[in-house]
């Protein structure tokens, strides 16, 4: 899986917080890189600092030091502002808690990065919000709202929306937390589809069993990798999902 | 970005909270509509009092002979002989004056058969109609030629008809008498009523002032001048020429004082207009206060909206909302909220301004500035009142923002 190209590359990432007037060290020098077609899982627990690591690659926050490039262009020098553009057209983010837009239909929740992005017309981005939600299997659900679908259902809406602007790295945040067995596995087979497509994709989670579903899983302690094993045969989510009990209730 | 999406994004936004959104919008229209009617009211009663001024006449200039001393003794105005028709042919030359009309006076009784009343006969010519915005009525006023020939006719006010004329016979046509002289009613004036000074209009006869000096007061001077200019603007400068022209003709030396004395309307209309304004401005006060109110309930809604909204802010911005893109949507919400608010207070303002006419009576007048301004006004203060919270929108750090509880 080593031979695609090179989407994030991070060398000696350092970050520190002021708190309380004392100095909190999130990251401690984290380097690795990461090539187009790879499905990483970043494992942690609590404190590790996979939240920080998550907020840079995302171009939400900025390293105190160290360097990290992102298809080729390094963020660190970026403006605020140069980096809301590139979250818009290079990255998509898939959240614990789904963080739709209430009271909005799928498919304007879907059609929301492109609204941000003066280049996509109103039909094109109607055309590529249908289509995003197709990939997700919510093609019959374009017009229902936020509010009357299922975790699993709105978890799929924000993967449609992570999607819409053809990212060249998916970040999911702990994305299959706030769902049941059943609905994780089946979120987790639509990561790993997407990824069978040719998606990259950072699913950063404290869950330990959801490594082997990955081709590759970082383990982060204290702010330093303390382990990086590549999976040449991941394990099928989907066999985990219809190996589970069938929800008669 | 552009703005038309911003546009999309505010209004979905105000969509999915419409009560609220009308809530808010209720201090707009109160203030916009109070602002609206305020002002309708203020300008209507300023147009009444106006329109009463100028039925007497707003642009009426009185010429009168001046207290002039001769050897240290002032001399009532009475006395003076400085004006002459001469003069009044002169004045009438000037470009200013729309229509001017020479003044004799005499008190008298008029006998018609068995009644007989004491009234004034006065001295004019037809020009004095327009400069009192008097009418006749019935038959007609006196021609050029009457004036002329000093020809022995007059028209008669109301008040004269009627103690002249108690069994309602109509007098256009008859004889009547002013002393000994025999007069033919020709016309009769259009009731005016009593004035604001509580003088009875329509207690007049009017005669051609040349049958007043020759056949009844026998002198050859006028006792006195009406004009009016041709606009109540104009007045100030009209005055001034005729000042000019009758010091000339009367040949008074630069440091010497005037022997005529000229008075407008002017004064009275001023006074009047500066007290409705100070109740216009007063009116807009308490409307400007209202509005005040509506648009620091914009600030307090779109700041409860943006706590709120804490993860919606923070979701728009970690897929690729800018700041500027985060502070246009919350500022266009509440110029959304401050415009449509605007636009139903000038209705609802025109509705009231139009019940108050219906209900109350009292004149309303909508100007256009009014409607513009108040417009115009709420429009600044969606921004001005938007701008805070949606900087404070625009300033939130996305990875709080998105895991705001």
């Amino acid at each position: 899986m080593g031979d695609g190209k090179e989407i994030i590359r991070v060398e000696e990432l350092r970050r520190e917080f002021i708190v309380g007037g004392e100095k909190v060290k999130a990251l401690r020098g984290v380097s690795f890189s990461i090539r187009e077609g790879e499905f990483v899982t970043i494992m942690g627990t609590s404190g590790s600092g996979k939240s920080t690591l998550l907020n840079i690659l995302g171009c939400l926050d900025t390293p105190t030091s160290g360097d990290y490039l992102l298809d080729g262009t390094s963020v660190r020098s970026m403006s605020k502002n140069q980096r809301a553009v590139t979250r818009n057209r290079k990255i998509g983010f898939v959240f614990q808690n789904y963080n739709l837009l209430p009271k909005t239909t799928a498919v304007e929740n879907v059609e929301l990065p492109l609204l941000y992005n003066p280049s996509v017309g109103a039909r094109e981005r109607r055309e590529r919000a249908v289509e995003a939600l197709k990939a997700v299997g919510l093609g019959s659900r374009l017009n229902h709202k936020s509010n009357q679908m299922s975790g699993g259902q709105q978890q799929r809406v924000a993967i449609a929306r992570a999607l819409v602007n053809d990212p060249v790295i998916i970040l999911a945040d702990e994305a299959t937390g706030n769902l049941d067995t059943r609905t994780s596995f089946s979120i987790l087979t639509l990561f790993q589809e997407l990824h069978a497509r040719g998606r990259t994709i950072i699913f950063v989670t404290h869950n330990p069993e959801l490594a082997q579903y990955s081709s590759r899983n970082i383990v982060l302690r204290d702010g330093k990798v303390v382990a990086d094993t590549r999976n040449a045969s991941p394990a099928s989510a989907r066999e985990a999902y219809e190996a589970l009990p069938a929800d008669n209730d | 970005m552009n703005l038309l999406n911003l546009l999309k994004i505010a209004l979905k936004a105000l969509n999915n909270n419409k009560l609220r959104c009308f809530l808010t919008m209720l201090g707009i229209i109160i203030g916009v509509a109070s602002v609206i009617t305020m002002l309708a009211i203020g300008q209507g009663s300023k147009n009444s009092i106006k329109e009463q001024i100028s039925e007497m006449g707003s642009n009426m200039i009185m010429i009168h002979p001046g207290h002039m001393q001769r050897g240290g003794v002032r001399q009532s105005s009475d006395d003076m002989r400085s004006l002459e028709v001469a003069d009044y042919e002169a004045l009438a030359t000037l470009p200013g004056v729309a229509a001017i009309s020479p003044s004799v006076n005499s008190g008298g009784q008029l006998v018609n058969g068995n009644n007989n009343y004491p009234s004034t006969i006065y001295g004019i010519t037809p020009d004095y109609l327009d400069i009192r915005k008097l009418k006749v009525k019935d038959g007609a006023m006196f021609s050029d030629h009457d004036i002329k020939s000093a020809a022995k006719v007059c028209v008669l006010g109301k008040t004269v008809v009627d103690n002249l004329f108690p069994n309602g016979d109509d007098p256009v046509g008859r004889v009547i008498r002013f002393g000994k002289i025999p007069l033919t009613v020709i016309g009769v004036l259009e009731s005016k009523g009593t004035n604001s000074m509580g003088m009875d209009q329509d207690d007049v006869v009017l005669a051609p002032y040349t049958t007043v000096m020759k056949r009844i007061l026998a002198i050859d001077y006028i006792q006195g001048i009406f004009a009016s200019a041709v606009d109540e603007e104009q007045t100030d400068q009209t005055i001034d020429a005729i000042t000019s022209m009758l010091r000339e003709r009367h040949k008074i030396k630069p440091d010497a004082e005037d022997d005529f004395d000229i008075r407008s309307q002017q004064e009275l209309s001023e006074m009047m207009n500066s007290t409705s304004d100070m109740m216009t401005v007063l009116l807009a006060c308490i409307a400007g206060i209202s509005l005040l109110v509506g648009g620091i309930g914009i600030m307090n809604i779109m700041y409860v909206s943006v706590t709120e909204r804490t993860r919606e802010i923070g979701l728009r911005m970690s897929i690729g909302a800018r700041g500027i893109d985060i502070l246009s949507q919350f500022l266009i919400e509440a110029v959304i909220i401050s415009v449509s608010g605007g636009v139903i207070g000038i209705i609802l303002g025109c509705l009231a301004s139009w019940l108050v006419n219906l209900l109350a009576h009292w004149p309303v007048f909508i100007q256009a500035y009014s409607v513009v301004l108040s417009f115009a006004v709420c429009t600044i203060t969606g921004v001005f009142f938007g701008w805070y919270p949606a900087k404070k929108a625009a300033n939130l750090d996305p990875i709080e923002a998105i895991r705001y509880e």
